[in-house]
């Protein structure tokens, strides 16, 4: 299978992203003013700063070429993973639901978390092991999670909360101490935590690497199907 | 070309911690009974079309479901050619 990571002007995270997916199968760079996805089976939007974060995190970029043809791919049902920046971008980009908001602490945090697996049902998360947490860090200003209290519920009811912060490890205030979430479809999901900083045991922890071992599964199965 | 000048500031509801820092700070400068501080942003254009302000707000300027803008119609930055 082939990842595709999606590079804007003011990304940073996109090699690392990169570097993580081809532990786990193929991955190209692709640019934002570029609409053509090249055929990828799943696309990656990294972390960074996005057109500066001009206006609000993720505003300038979902308007970018490439990202229309993100909107096509997930609505056809190709599995999209929006990290940190990207989560902010596919917010703003009506992808998932809610908004990222400034820190509870209005500072910078970066540090390692540990992330329950809400729900391990996902393209994302099935190769997550029952009861183990993941260890993956943050780093981040505007990560504060925000929907309105009924769409958190509806959230909730359809397993689309689909990581937690660990209990009194919530790093920026986000509500029900959200990290990651995905679309009813279940085939978009953003995270403020970086899995692709977390993929090789001499960083401190390997289990980021679940998430891209999740996505190559996924994907296999569908093009074995196919 | 018409100046408007769009108000954009948090939700009611939603917490904002810059408005509770600057609230915070005021007091160590002396500035007493201050409350309900709120941060927002100010964006200013030139438009030919006011009528379009409101589309803009909604689309890009800010986002409706933790912002809430107001647009004000400035005055004409200029008379036609």
């Amino acid at each position: 299978m082939r990842f595709g990571v999606i590079r804007f002007p003011g990304s940073c995270d996109e090699v690392d992203a990169l570097m993580a997916c081809e532990r786990f199968g193929e991955a190209e760079l692709l640019w934002h003013a570029d609409p053509d996805l090249r055929g990828v089976d799943a696309v990656i939007i990294p972390g960074g700063f996005s057109y500066g974060d001009y206006l609000r995190a993720g505003a300038i970029a979902r308007f970018a070429p490439a990202m229309e043809s993100v909107g096509e791919f997930a609505l056809r049902g190709g599995p999209v993973l929006g990290i940190c920046n990207g989560f902010q971008v596919l917010c703003e980009a009506g992808l998932l639901p809610g908004a990222l908001l400034t820190n509870e602490s209005t500072r910078f945090v970066c540090r390692q978390v540990q992330l329950e697996v809400v729900n391990r049902d996902t393209p994302f998360t099935r190769a997550c092991e029952k009861d183990e947490p993941l260890s993956i860090p943050v780093k981040h200003t505007t990560g504060r999670y925000y929907a309105p209290e009924s769409a958190l519920d509806e959230l909730e009811a359809h397993g689309q909360v689909v990581l937690r912060y660990a209990e009194g490890q919530n790093p920026n205030g986000s509500m029900r101490d959200i990290a990651g979430i995905c679309n009813s479809q279940k085939n978009v999901m953003g995270l403020m935590p970086h899995p692709e900083h977390a993929v090789d045991p001499l960083t401190g922890s390997d289990s980021g690497g679940r998430l891209f071992a999740s996505l190559a599964a996924h994907v296999g199965e569908l093009l074995a199907a196919a | 070309m018409t100046r408007a000048r769009v108000l954009i500031r948090p939700k009611e509801g939603i917490l904002d911690p810059q408005g509770q820092a600057v609230e915070r700070a005021l007091p160590a400068l002396g500035f007493e009974g201050v409350t309900n501080v709120r941060v927002g942003r100010l964006v200013e254009l030139e438009v030919e079309d006011t009528s379009q302000v409101r589309a803009m707000c909604e689309r890009l300027l800010a986002n409706p479901l933790i912002e809430d803008y107001e647009v004000h119609v400035v005055e004409n930055a200029g008379s036609p050619a």
